[in-house]
């Protein structure tokens, strides 16, 4: 069949939805609403708020010194003072895991944050420019690829002498940009082609804004997913460097110095309290930070779930 | 008449015509690369528009008809400078805008616009109608934030839409609503030209009258100049002035609307018009038409058939059609066919 334009038709619109009084929701809204629909991941919120905020207020919870030394008082089993005893050294393994959690979150976060912006702007390139800068990108990706991580950390540690925070997050920012890059300029290719994007060139919309308005927006829900996902691993790998003795320097404290500190049997059989408590702060976060990054994952793509 | 006369009534004729030209697409070509083997070198040329000349006068509205695959989107994208031309020259407004850089073409997009096929992938989701109908305000004017809301405003009312949905995501929209956000959002700037590529394709019969009403409804108030692009003569015939047939990036056949449908010359435009299933052939003064089957595929325009195209499918193809290339030859008044049958 095929419309009769002798029969002359209104065109008067189709009627509207029919809630016309209740609130629109955009898109990202819609999507917040799917993930406080999912119970594990909002516990997971939860649970993450507290983690963080036991870190942030560490100082009400105790009144120990994270890195002050009491050589009296060394490899104390717990006590009222020193609530999970003390190292070797004599610190407040207590206040130590607080103030440590404050660091590898810290860590985690910031190097996912700059992983973040190193991915965005190098995908972004990438993706929305194509032909030559693309090449020179994704072979940029290619060789960091196909570096052994842990060797390349290794090295560039051993060389540098003084680790700080920011130097280390640094590092792991700057050896781990191309998964994120390339997942970022896989999402524009399949944008790029889409109607929308010609609409906003035929309008003249400067790259800029066609980047920042039509390509990020849409590009959001792997973006956020990955990023979560991606500061989970980043914890891991701050515990796992600390750990074998290349992470952020002692004294400073951090979960994964904390394990390190019990890398010797007497510590591992005698006082449990000393590396029980920050194995458990790793997992649980971890854990939290995962769940939270599939709730999002299920929320920006509902189709993903019922396969 | 002297000749003399004749001459000067026809330079008059032609200072008129040109006079009211809007757009002048003067043997465009685009054809895309296929590369191939490791080394990603061009093996071939994929003539998606090949050797295009019309013109598009002011205010009129010219259909362009083909099948999937004859290259019109591709000559609506290589008109906007959404894809550059390999070859040829495009006019807008007597300037020569094939080859501009593309700050200076910036310039002239608020005067030509698209609205593309399918309403649901030419929107983007993230954003609300409001700030959908307002970006090309932004982009291309420096009016204040208020005037855009305002004239947003004028213009989701002018296309029958309600202010409140301004406020409202595309998602809460049905494919006709949708497309109709989409008119709002392109004539938002008050353009010259509308390049229309299958605007009613994607949507129901019974909304397409609609849409094709109002599209009509907005040329006569803001005095626009469509070019249409469809694969179906139906509904082209319903909006266009002019008629132009497109096969295998070439065209076929260009005349007046009636002239096209009443009196075709080019097997090819003989042959969709009787693929049209006419219930009732007194209607409209339409003659009995002979009919002429379409047979077969479209040819690949990687690898297009020598001399006439169209000779593959062509009942009435002869010698000639294998080595000559037919150009479009003017065989009556406005109505121009390239096909050896007409030339002598």
């Amino acid at each position: 069949m095929q419309p009769n334009p002798q029969e002359t038709l209104s065109t008067q619109p189709e009627l509207s939805p029919k809630n016309n009084q209740a609130k629109s929701k955009s898109p990202l809204k819609l999507a917040m609403g799917r993930f406080l629909k999912n119970k594990m991941a909002v516990i997971s919120v939860i649970f993450l708020v507290v983690i963080v905020l036991v870190c942030l207020l560490a100082p009400l919870f105790t009144n120990q010194d994270p890195v002050e030394t009491d050589l009296f008082q060394i490899e104390k089993s717990p006590s009222e003072e020193h609530i999970l005893g003390t190292n070797g050294t004599g610190q407040d393994n207590f206040a130590r895991l607080l103030y440590g959690g404050r660091i590898s979150l810290l860590v985690g976060f910031s190097a996912m944050f700059f992983t973040l912006t190193i991915g965005i702007l190098l995908g972004s390139l990438a993706g929305y420019y194509g032909g030559k800068v693309d090449s020179i990108i994704m072979r940029a990706a290619d060789i960091m690829l196909m570096l052994p991580f842990l060797v390349l950390t290794l090295t560039i540690i051993a060389i540098l002498d003084n680790i700080t925070i920011p130097i280390f997050v640094t590092i792991i920012a700057v050896t781990s940009w191309p998964n994120l890059t390339r997942i970022i300029r896989g999402t524009y290719l399949s944008l790029r082609e889409q109607e929308f994007i010609l609409g906003a060139r035929a309008i003249g919309a400067r790259d800029f804004r066609i980047i920042l308005r039509h390509f990020i927006p849409n590009a959001i829900g792997p973006i956020i997913v990955n990023a979560t996902l991606m500061m989970a691993s980043y914890i891991i790998i701050e515990s796992a460097l600390s750990f074998i003795g290349f992470g952020i320097p002692q004294p400073t404290p951090t979960w994964g110095n904390m394990l390190s500190e019990a890398m010797n049997v007497r510590i591992l059989r005698d006082h449990p309290e000393a590396w029980i408590p920050p194995g458990i702060a790793i997992f649980v976060t971890v854990l939290a930070i995962n769940f939270i990054g599939d709730g999002l994952r299920d929320a920006f793509d509902p189709k993903s779930k019922q396969r | 008449m002297t000749n003399v006369e004749k001459s000067i009534v026809e330079e008059v004729k032609k200072e008129e015509i040109t006079k009211d030209v809007l757009v002048d697409v003067q043997n465009v070509k685009k054809y895309f690369p296929i590369k191939g083997g490791i080394l990603k070198r061009t093996v071939g040329h994929l003539k998606a528009v090949d050797d295009v000349s019309f013109q598009i006068h002011k205010g009129e509205t010219l259909g362009i008809v083909g099948e999937s695959g004859s290259g019109k989107s591709t000559l609506g994208r290589v008109m906007l400078r959404l894809l550059d031309p390999t070859d040829g020259t495009i006019n807008f407004n007597d300037v020569d805008i094939s080859q501009l850089k593309k700050k200076e073409m910036n310039e002239y997009r608020k005067d030509m616009q698209i609205v593309f096929q399918d309403p649901f992938a030419s929107l983007n989701s993230k954003m609300s109608v409001g700030e959908l109908i307002e970006e090309p305000l932004l982009v291309q004017t420096s009016l204040s934030r208020s005037e855009r809301q305002q004239k947003a405003a004028e213009m989701i009312e002018k296309v029958g839409l309600r202010r409140s949905d301004l406020q409202k995501y595309p998602h809460e929209f049905s494919g006709g609503q949708r497309q109709r956000i989409s008119i709002a959002r392109a004539l938002v700037l008050e353009p010259k030209f509308v390049i229309c590529d299958e605007p009613v394709s994607a949507l129901d019969v019974s909304i397409q009258a609609q849409v094709l009403n109002l599209m009509k409804d907005l040329q006569d108030d803001l005095g626009l100049t469509y070019l249409f692009i469809a694969h179906d003569l139906s509904v082209v015939k319903h909006i266009s002035d002019r008629v132009a047939v497109m096969y295998l990036g070439r065209i076929a056949e260009i005349a007046p609307k009636k002239e096209l449908y009443n009196n075709p010359l080019h097997p090819y435009t003989k042959g969709l018009l009787s693929s049209i299933p006419v219930i009732d052939t007194e209607e409209g003064g339409e003659k009995q038409r002979e009919r002429v089957k379409l047979t077969g595929d479209l040819p690949s325009p990687a690898n297009p058939p020598s001399g006439c195209t169209f000779r593959t499918r062509c009942p009435l193809a002869h010698d000639r059609c294998i080595t000559e290339r037919p150009e479009l030859v003017e065989k009556e008044d406005g109505h121009f066919v390239a096909c050896h049958l007409y030339t002598s």
